[in-house]
């Protein structure tokens, strides 16, 4: 008999990080939807506040704490859950239920853990357990041995033989992995991985095979369905994060595919797996011979990917599954008619392709390998490998237009970056087969199969064909047909035929669509209905492709149509908010009664589930596609203000092409994103800015820099190398910056602004109806300006703002509004210093900062904003800011520790990965959630210190005195620690990394005998000198927590003073609200 | 590139252009898709297809080339039969370049040597759609001369795939005799290697005189009742006590010969992920099929229990007999291509056929 629950208690991932993303939103809202139908009470624990799962509606209760056991055990206290999900978050989730189980604290709450029992997970989780495991039913993994010191590594290796790949347990997304091929690179590779766990593997190399994943499932009665199987581009030794990926595979023999589906059951099985499971194998290319490298027994970023991919909602049933259910007793959620107990056919071909910010990072090293550095994905469906790989390839957005006719970028050593992949190998591979390599010799370098290399090969080969045609006329039916079914882009046609000059591209483009639709050349809609076309299927879950010639959905004239453009790949600086927003607007629109239409295609996210729109298009959010869905739906309008940037941009075009767009108007986008338009409106309105220019030689830079002073902000049109923006200090750093960063010149200027030191930084959310502002929310940042926004610490509402700087704010906010004649969301950022305000910037759209002030507000901005946008009032209003009786705290979570060498330092560049949001009844209380959300730990006993700039000194002072008070010992480098004893803190000096003396900062890292470190930057410039760089990067080595803003760590250490971890107020959302 | 245009044409009056990647001369037959992802080798000779032009509605075929004719145990270890059997092949997207360290040839090589048309370029997801809503219907693969429809079903299929003289495989404990209707070569292989000597006999062969432990009827194409012989033969050895296991067509003859009837189903299954359920059982078996005939319920008579239940459509997927140790599938327990999770169905057999060797040892 199945058990009835009364109340679950489902753990999320907490912030996103590299690893561990926004396939954990979308898995806990299935699940959460899937409890919610059975009439159970659901409580949530996750201080993502961005995220779907944290809104209203899908849980009973939301608790925004950070996923520990201690904040677990206290919620456990008051709600008396009486089932626990586990696998619905993550690697955080499942360590936290790991340690609450081993502690007794679920036995002593009598909690029954769903699904897959707990001693599975250890088993899968303890690498000489699992393979002791699969060992009992002949199953092989690789040779390994788990071993607890550097030296008994060296040992296993002489057991073994080089090469080896080495890996930390108990570990997420292969964090402190690599391989090695002498005693020399295993010594440095084990010493590292050893700092994030104490047990590591020394495992035979299986590089150059195939990887092989399959998703599979199991329910109480024993029966098992494989959902999907998916084949790695890259071979083994890049990391299936890291990797491009097809589903289904496409080398694999029958006989192939399902000796490792079997083998995926007969684990399963063995296992006691109960719901979801992922198994990864590594397959000989030249026999049948195969390794389990991996078993995940909990949702994972596979099985987000093989759900979108094949329209099997895998969370949900894992939640069934977990109540009880059998498969058989569940129905196929798309077609509504047959049976959850079955493995979906797929009739189209999907690829995946990660995404990567690099950029973004000082220092760190661009090539991947099998630790995971990718920060989002994308996946493309198409009917032909071509297609969905150039479909993927621009839905990356980094510039690329497919897999040729893209910005020139030649590789060096080509051979080298065949065989040393980095995020940019694919362009070496079209590079290497334009130039006529064999595909042989890609294939030895790469060890890609060969099947991919010849798919890749057919494209470069065809842009031979292409380039001869040189006009229009020329182009004719089979050839552009055959470029269309390849996935060719207009704009890849018009660049490739015309090789036109950039402000002529546009219009060849729109050539290119026109001859094509007159040629009857249209792409044609095709449905995701799990079972190849078998059984019929009324979801809308729909892409688009050129490999048909027949509509899989008919429009009924009655239906109105309001299309929401998508924000794509996550990035840093886009992510989950915008999915939030998004996600809240087709909402919204479906409930006005108007057909909602969703265009995007990040397989992460919610937006991308077919049951939240009434029409889904997985596919690419460029003009040329969005353009073809519009002329195939026929909405009543576009939305482009919720999805951040990527539909922002598209606004202008789309207006020029005749397209409705809802909300404020696309001239009115321009003028806010035109850098002078924008600049003589504030003017005219006498609203200030920091002074600012567009300069195209050094001498004009150094003229205005004599005129404003150091520092100042420098952003280049054009980057070379490094980060794209920087704040100079001197004349030195001008230079350097301006020689080696960009090359300034007339066709690459660059746009240099005054820097306001010691200024506080000021977030703006509004929506507004027809040029008047009808909500707002106003937020500061902990630290000064110079921290770019994304990265800053939020407090919302106000703690500290003078009230004559929010009136001002305010009234700037309504002159922007009624300039702009806004009508929807909007967002700006503001200086304030001394009540004097300065605007930075403002976009007529919703910002990151959306989701965490609508729901410490407990207001949706998003919902209002899309009744305004479609001419109606939403019924009713927000609350005010002041009115409100608790703090909001939003903080940013970093992922540097898997960005190996990356300086972990924060500037004007965005370097968080994700955020949270927690809600305290005081600003202590909601900072110390927050921080403790986004890893970091309340110190004991001792902490280390370098303060940098004299400001940062004063800031630390007094936070310091009182740790000394509370019984701290206090480690500083010389110049603090002579600072501090002069201010009454006995710091006990250290030496920096460079010296021999001891003791010696690096030392009490790596001895961990200090538990937080504060290093703040000596100045503003990345560029930071050694020894500082190496006591942050030693800190984030050593998995100790580190703050870089002086700010910040006196926020910090004022909290843990004031309050103990006891003493938190643990509430739910809506106690608060 | 080949370039070469083909047509497909369909009863209706549909004419589909694409491009010829088999060999380049008519073809006609009875027009049914597959859903499958993998196994076009293994599909392409099963001669289950006899009469059939084959639709994949996975777009991306011949990705692994196709594989050699290397022998084990006097059967080809890669196909299911000694030739290409289905009339003809439509893809969306044939794959020119493969890639595998088994494969000896290209698909289209292979077509070509077997004189098979292929047509490449098709919008089979819209076709499938078409066949989906108007059943099964008659079409052609037509080049420059046109060539008349031909119905399968009006034709002894069985006897034309069905082996000609007994032949015997293995060499174990248990006699099994193995009515070929059409067998596919994995049946077989199961059966030799749970400690069998196979006897395989003709369609029409009357295997009643024989010395057997146990009796098993194979797949095979087109309509059930048109095998007289076979159902004549068969309701004979059902008097009897002698286990008797059926697969497919094999399922249909059983039920035949015990007194049900059996009907064309609008398009049939054919497809490596079809649920079945085990009757009164919490027991869901993901399966391959490819048949296009059920039994009717209805009309099995009381000694006949039902074993196996389709999970989607709730067709018949299996029949056992109620006292005696007679069981069939409709589905394809062998696999070959598909999952093989119901393979355990031959070690139920071959555990009947044991303990009534036994029992009547005992005797």
């Amino acid at each position: 008999m199945k058990k009835q629950y009364k109340k679950i208690l489902v753990l999320g991932s907490g912030a996103l990080k590299i690893g561990e993303a926004g396939e954990f939103d979308y898995s806990g809202s299935q699940a959460l939807k899937a409890l919610k139908e059975e009439g159970i009470k659901t409580i949530l624990i996750n201080p993502n506040i961005a995220t779907v799962q944290t809104s209203k509606g899908i849980a009973d209760k939301v608790y925004f704490l950070p996923v520990t056991p201690h904040f677990v055990e206290k919620v456990i206290e008051i709600e008396k859950p009486d089932g626990l999900f586990l696998s619905f978050g993550g690697q955080t989730a499942l360590n936290c239920g790991t340690n609450l189980y081993n502690s007794g604290i679920l036995s002593k709450h009598n909690i029954e853990v769903l699904g897959t029992p707990v001693e599975t997970i250890i088993n899968t989780e303890d690498r000489e357990l699992f393979a002791g495991k699969l060992r009992e039913i002949d199953v092989k993994t690789p040779k390994s041995f788990a071993v607890d010191s550097v030296d008994k590594a060296i040992e296993a290796a002489r057991t073994i033989g080089y090469p080896l790949i080495i890996r930390a347990a108990f570990t997420l997304g292969g964090q402190g992995s690599g391989f090695c091929s002498n005693d020399e690179e295993l010594h440095a590779l084990a010493t590292n991985a050893f700092s994030y766990s104490n047990q590591i593997l020394v495992e035979e190399s299986l590089k150059g095979w195939k990887e092989v994943e399959y998703e599979v499932v199991r329910d109480r009665f024993d029966n098992c369905i494989t959902v999907c199987n998916m084949e790695n581009f890259d071979p083994l030794g890049i990391h299936t994060g890291e990797s491009i990926v097809v589903a289904p595979s496409q080398t694999l023999s029958n006989s192939e595919y399902h000796k490792l589906r079997s083998l995926a059951i007969k684990i399963i099985r063995h296992l006691g797996v109960v719901g979801e499971c992922n198994v990864q194998y590594a397959l000989d290319p030249n026999s049948e011979d195969y390794r389990v490298i991996e078993v995940n027994a909990r949702l994972s970023r596979s099985s987000a990917l093989a759900s979108k991919a094949t329209g099997y909602p895998l969370a949900f049933i894992a939640a069934k599954l977990g109540l009880g259910y059998g498969l058989h007793q569940l129905k196929n959620a798309v077609t509504q008619t047959t049976t959850a107990c079955f493995e979906p056919a797929l009739d189209y071909i999907v690829v995946k392709i990660p995404r990567w910010d690099l950029n973004k990072f000082q220092g760190v090293t661009r090539e991947i390998g099998s630790s995971m550095k990718s920060v989002g994905e994308v996946m493309a469906i198409g009917r032909t490998f071509e297609e969905a790989i150039q479909k993927g390839l621009r839905m990356v957005g980094q510039g690329m237009h497919g897999l040729v006719g893209n910005p020139k970028v030649t590789h060096v050593n080509l051979e080298e970056s065949l065989s040393h992949p980095t995020d940019q190998r694919i362009f070496a591979v079209a590079e290497a087969l334009e130039k006529g390599w064999t595909i042989e010799r890609i294939h030895q370098l790469t060890a890609i199969d060969v099947w991919f290399l010849e798919k890749l090969a057919n494209i470069t080969t065809f842009k031979l064909t292409l380039e001869k045609i040189k006009s229009i006329e020329n182009l004719d039916f089979d050839t552009l047909n055959a470029a269309k079914r390849m996935g060719f882009s207009d704009f890849q046609l018009a660049r490739l035929i015309f090789n036109p000059s950039p402000n002529e591209i546009e219009e060849c483009q729109g050539k290119v669509r026109v001859h094509r639709k007159n040629l009857g050349i249209l792409p044609v809609v095709k449905q995701i209905d799990t079972l190849a076309a078998e059984y019929p299927s009324s979801t809308a879950y729909m892409y688009i492709t050129y490999n048909g010639t027949e509509n899989d959905i008919v429009n009924d004239k009655k239906d109105k149509s309001v299309i929401v453009l998508g924000s794509g790949a996550y990035r840093i600086g886009s992510s989950v908010e915008f999915d939030w927003c998004t996600v809240s607007a087709v909402s919204e629109i479906r409930k006005m009664g108007y057909r909602s239409v969703m265009i995007n295609y990040n397989p992460e996210t919610v937006s991308t589930d077919y049951d939240i729109c009434d029409r889904l298009y997985f596919d690419e959010l460029t003009f040329e596609r969005v353009l073809d869905i519009i002329e195939i739906e026929k909405p009543i309008g576009v939305i482009v203000s919720v999805g951040g940037q990527i539909p922002n941009n598209l606004a202008m075009r789309l207006h020029n092409a005749g397209v409705k767009i809802l909300g404020t108007t696309p001239e009115n986008i321009d003028r806010a994103e035109d850098r002078q338009k924008f600049s003589e409106m504030l003017d005219r309105l006498e609203i200030d800015q920091p002074r600012w220019k567009q300069l195209s030689t050094f001498e004009e830079v150094e003229k205005f820099v004599d005129e404003v002073g150091y520092p100042v902000l420098i952003r280049p049109s054009y980057v070379l190398s490094g980060s794209a923006m920087n704040v100079v200090s001197n004349h030195d750093e001008l230079r350097d910056y301006l020689q080696l960063a960009t090359n300034v010149s007339k066709n690459h200027p660059v746009v240099v602004s005054e820097f306001i030191e010691g200024a506080k930084e000021i977030e703006f959310d509004g929506v507004a109806n027809n040029g008047e502002v009808i909500i707002d929310a106003i937020s500061e940042h902990v630290e000064f300006a110079g921290v770019h926004s994304g990265d800053a610490t939020l407090v919302f509402p106000p703690q500290k703002l003078y009230f004559e700087t929010i009136r001002r704010i305010r009234k700037i906010a309504r002159d922007i509004a009624k300039e702009l004649n806004i009508t929807g969301p909007f967002n700006m950022q503001l200086l304030a210093k001394n009540n004097d305000v300065k605007v930075i910037e403002c976009n007529l759209r919703a910002s990151r900062s959306f989701p965490f002030v609508s729901k410490v507000l407990g207001y949706n901005f998003i919902g209002a904003a899309t009744n305004f946008m479609l001419g109606r009032m939403p019924n009713t209003l927000s609350p005010s800011m002041f009115e409100i009786d608790h703090v909001g705290i939003k903080a940013s979570q970093f992922s540097f520790s898997r960005l190996s060498k990356a300086d972990p330092i924060l500037g004007v560049e965005m370097a968080s990965t994700g955020e949270v949001g927690c809600i305290g009844n005081d600003f202590d209380d909601a900072l110390i959630k927050a921080m403790l959300s986004v890893g970091y730990r309340i110190p004991q006993k001792s902490i280390l210190v370098s303060s940098g700039p004299l400001r940062s000194k004063i800031a630390l002072i007094e936070p310091l005195i009182l740790l000394q008070q509370q019984g701290f010992t206090i480690y500083a480098t010389k110049g603090t620690a002579k600072f501090m004893k002069e201010n009454g803190v006995n710091a006990i000096p250290v030496a920096w990394p460079d010296e021999a003396e001891s003791p010696n900062s690096t030392e009490l890292i790596r001895n961990r005998q200090v538990e937080m470190v504060i290093n703040v930057p000596k100045n503003l410039s990345k560029k930071e000198l050694y020894n500082d760089y190496s006591i942050r990067r030693s800190a984030i080595d050593c998995n100790i927590p580190l703050i870089t803003n002086a700010r910040l760590a006196a926020a910090f250490l004022f909290a843990i003073c004031n309050k103990k971890l006891e003493d938190l107020d643990i509430r739910s959302w809506d106690e608060y609200i | 590139m080949n370039s070469t245009k083909a047509k497909l044409i369909l009863e209706d009056g549909t004419i589909l252009i694409g491009t010829s990647f088999g060999y380049q001369g008519g073809s006609a037959g009875e027009l049914v898709f597959n859903t499958a992802m993998t196994g076009y080798p293994e599909s392409l000779t099963d001669a289950s297809y006899r009469g059939q032009i084959l639709v994949a509605t996975y777009p991306l075929i011949g990705n692994y080339g196709v594989p050699g004719k290397a022998t084990e145990n006097d059967i080809f270890q890669f196909w299911e039969s000694d030739r290409i059997q289905v009339s003809g092949l439509v893809v969306a997207e044939y794959s020119e370049c493969y890639s595998h360290w088994n494969a000896q040839m290209s698909l289209s090589q292979w077509l070509i040597e077997h004189k098979i048309p292929a047509i490449s370029g098709i919008d089979t997801r819209a076709l499938t759609k078409k066949l989906r809503e108007k059943g099964t219907t008659l079409a052609k693969i037509e080049f420059d001369k046109e060539i008349p429809f031909i119905d399968p079903n009006q034709e002894d299929l069985v006897g034309q795939v069905s082996v000609k003289e007994k032949k015997v495989y293995g060499n174990g404990k248990y006699k099994i005799t193995l009515v070929d209707c059409g067998i596919k070569n994995n049946i077989i292989r199961c059966l030799i290697n749970r400690d069998t000597i196979v006897t395989r006999v003709p369609y029409d062969y009357n295997f009643n005189n024989d010395d057997w432990d146990g009796l098993f009827l194979s797949n095979g194409p087109g309509n059930p009742k048109m095998n007289e012989a076979t159902i004549k033969n068969l309701r004979k050895a059902l008097e009897g006590n002698k286990p008797i296991m059926g697969i497919c067509l094999g399922n249909q003859l059983m039920a035949l010969a015990a007194g049900a009837d059996t009907y064309k189903l609008p398009y049939g299954h054919r497809s490596h992920n079809q649920p079945v359920i085990m009757k009164d059982t919490d027991r869901c078996f993901i399966t391959s099929q490819n048949h296009g005939f059920a039994i009717d319920t209805s009309t099995l008579p009381s000694d006949w229990d039902i074993l196996f239940e389709n999970a989607n459509d709730g067709t018949c997927e299996g029949i056992r007999h109620k006292t005696k140790p007679f069981f069939a599938a409709q589905f394809h327990p062998e696999a070959s291509g598909g999952p093989t999770d119901t393979e355990f169905l031959f070690d139920d057999f071959l555990n009947l056929v044991e303990k009534n060797k036994n029992d009547n040892f005992t005797k």
